[in-house]
């Protein structure tokens, strides 16, 4: 009995919803507002979908039961367990890191370039994942972060002249202030209250980016940012003046490919930056902290934990690792605006750090690849993006709930 | 005089109406056990809440070691040496046992963050300092076989027995108990007894304590004070309560 009536209920949602964004249209005529009807062909669709909606919830314990007996490939089993991992590890990792410098070397620009964009997705979502996933703090305006990191490189850049590498560890300390100065008001809030807050700031930032027209250069953006060099030698066709090219220093030919793939590689070992330090922080004081937070806030009171300063740590190093992949993504872009910094990013890497399974790193590495590589595969579909992306989100929430790989601690054992 | 180690003067709690706690004082000497009865709802644990910062007191001083403590911080108060336990086990269930203790030394650990990511040999020190000490701990409440076990899987008396070393683990001076022979079987109660005086008598810390089994209070408190309705009802050795007619006429009105 609940069942129909939830799935009536349901239905009627979906029927309400559909009418109004679907069902009725509104046009300009002149200067009278016409309301329009769908076609009858779009009737039909919505009607099966309503229908769609009905027969799900009425049958949602059947569907349910289908969906356990898919198979879940439990990949925390595909990492070997203790002594072995020990051993194993290094040798793993350095395998890990040759394939990926060798690689870029034996496939096209394109894929050497979206791999390069996934590492940028990678490092965000292993910073929002301090925040969200170990320290348990809803940060709804991440993309903020990444925004002061990009556009503190690309200013500083333009207007100072300096290099990508002396700005590097420069936006992810503005960004780090940037948390700092947002997190000391905001940390006492609790849950959706702390989203919310995070969720307006996200939009304040790119809001005063877009109207500090003097500055940022408004809705235009800034553009030719500096590409980084290495060692000062450049990857342009044409060297600056009193400067070197790469191609000129070793005496060959130029090509685009090599600029590419140099930033695939700077990419390549920020990634492996971010990850040992998250590492390491795990297995740390303070990450340990950021656990027990989670677990039981008034036992942590109780001992002496200052609560304050332990949740801001969190929000201040995940919001310096946006600012790293923001300042990262300017010099690849060489072209930045408040359009690349809108909500749907924090969206997208939350749903990377939900998917992976929150506190789990090789769980957000995998999501962030495939939340990058998907959409390119299916580009004909690009004008369903955002709905194949709620569709992902419902069915892993269903078939997953606790994303790709669960997190597993690092355990402290005692001798 | 020898100098108070807690000096509770005219503490008082209210909330909205409700005068939790009204006008009420203890005191605590240096390697003393000092117990708090009274029926339930009598409004000892809101004493507690409020000498540890938890609440802050409506009026009334809360004088430790002379200092005045009453509108600090909750963690500000601990790190000044009085630690407690609470009602309800509160452990962090997913963490070993050890980590736990280690959790409870945070303040002690955490120097800074590059001296931790680069694993200095300070920082080093500091490591193997705490975990020294949350061994010291672990055996003297018995639990050191179970060191690396998830501490939500230990049975009931083992995770109070954790409570106690993991605030033991603080180094304070005074360990401020909830109720923590509630739900231990007579073995284990006997246990507790014995830790509890080991604590006064070797580790040289006082101990105030909440407890209903009368047994346990009786056999071991130096000073006891009885609250009843949030006031003041009696106060002496276990003597002079045991055969205190309002005590008496308190316990037996209530059942
Ligand atoms: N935060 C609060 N807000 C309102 N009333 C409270 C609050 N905390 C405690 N009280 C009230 O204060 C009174 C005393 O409660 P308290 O928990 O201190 O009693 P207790 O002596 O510890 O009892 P028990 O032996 O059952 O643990 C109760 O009537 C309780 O409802
Ligand atoms: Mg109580």
């Amino acid at each position: 009995m609940g069942k129909l009536y939830n799935a009536i209920f349901s239905a009627g949602i979906a029927l309400v919803l559909a009418c109004l964004m679907i069902g009725v249209k509104l046009d300009t005529d002149g200067t009278t507002l016409k309301v329009h009807g769908a076609s009858p062909e779009q009737w039909s669709w919505i009607i099966g979908g309503i229908a769609l909606v009905f027969l799900s919830q009425l049958f949602a314990d059947q569907i349910d039961a289908a969906f356990g007996k898919i198979p879940k490939p439990n990949l925390s089993n595909l990492i070997p367990e203790g002594d072995k991992m020990v051993r194993l590890k290094p040798w793993l990792l350095a395998g890990v890191f040759v394939c990926m410098v060798i690689w870029p070397f034996l496939v096209s620009r394109g894929s050497v370039d979206l791999a390069t964009l996934a590492l940028i997705y990678i490092m965000l979502g292993l910073g929002l994942n301090i925040v969200v996933g170990l320290a348990g703090l809803l940060d709804l305006g991440y993309v903020a972060f990444y925004a002061v990191g990009a556009y503190t490189y690309a200013l500083l850049s333009q207007y100072f002249g300096l290099s990508f590498w002396v700005c590097l560890p420069i936006s992810a300390g503005m960004a780090a202030l940037f948390g700092f100065l947002l997190g000391f008001p905001v940390l006492r809030l609790r849950g959706d209250y702390l989203a919310i807050v995070t969720l307006g700031f996200g939009e304040i930032i790119r809001i005063l980016l877009n109207n500090w027209t003097a500055v940022t250069g408004g809705p235009n953006g800034i553009s030719g940012i500096d590409k980084p060099s290495l060692f000062g030698l450049e990857f342009s066709r044409r060297p600056s003046e009193g400067g070197t090219t790469f191609h000129e220093f070793f005496g060959i030919d130029y090509s685009s490919t090599y600029k590419v793939i140099f930033l695939y590689l700077i990419a390549v070992v920020l990634v492996a930056f971010v990850i040992y330090v998250i590492n390491r922080l795990m297995r740390m004081p303070i990450g340990r902290a950021w656990e027990a937070l989670r677990e039981d806030e008034i036992a942590c009171r109780s001992l002496g934990l200052n609560r304050t300063a332990i949740k801001l740590s969190a929000f201040t190093i995940g919001a310096s690792t946006a600012g790293f992949a923001g300042s990262f993504f300017a010099a690849r872009q060489g072209f930045i605006s408040p359009e690349s910094f809108t909500f749907i990013e924090s969206a997208i890497i939350l749903a990377i750090v939900v998917l992976g399974g929150m506190g789990s790193q090789i769980g957000i590495i995998l999501a962030a690849i495939v939340m990058t590589i998907l959409p390119e595969l299916a580009r004909e579909f690009s004008e369903y993006r955002m709905l194949l992306f709620g569709l992902t989100m419902v069915l892993m929430m269903r078939w997953r709930p606790q994303g790709l790989v669960p997190m597993k601690r690092p355990v402290l054992e005692l001798k | 005089m020898s100098q108070l180690l807690l000096d509770v003067n005219g503490l008082t709690m209210q909330f909205g109406g409700l005068k939790a706690v009204d006008k009420v004082n203890i005191t605590v000497k240096n390697r003393q056990i000092v117990s708090i009865i009274g029926p339930n709802g009598a409004g000892k644990t809101t004493v507690f809440n409020c000498l540890s910062g938890f609440y802050i007191p409506t009026t009334g001083s809360v004088l430790f070691k002379g200092k005045e403590i009453a509108g600090m911080k909750d963690f500000q108060i601990s790190r000044q040496g009085l630690v407690r336990t609470f009602q309800h086990v509160r452990l962090f269930s997913n963490m070993t046992v050890i980590e736990n203790m280690l959790v409870a030394q945070h303040r002690h650990l955490n120097t800074g963050l590059l001296s931790g990511l680069f694993k200095t040999p300070s920082y080093r020190r500091l490591e193997r300092e705490a975990m020294d000490r949350a061994v010291f701990w672990l055996k003297e409440v018995n639990l050191l076989d179970s060191a690396n076990r998830e501490s939500g899987n230990l049975s009931y008396g083992q995770q109070r027995r954790l409570e106690i070393a993991r605030c033991m683990v603080t180094q304070p001076e005074l360990l401020m108990l909830d109720e923590p022979a509630a739900g231990l079987n007579p073995n284990e109660t006997k246990e507790l007894d014995e830790l509890i005086i080991r604590l006064r008598d070797e580790h040289e810390i006082s101990i105030l304590l909440i407890e209903h089994d009368m047994g346990l209070v009786m056999g071991i408190s130096d000073h006891i004070y009885v609250i009843a309705q949030g006031m003041p009802l009696a106060d002496g050795n276990a003597d002079e309560i045991k055969n205190n007619p309002d005590v008496i006429k308190a316990y037996l009105g209530e059942s």
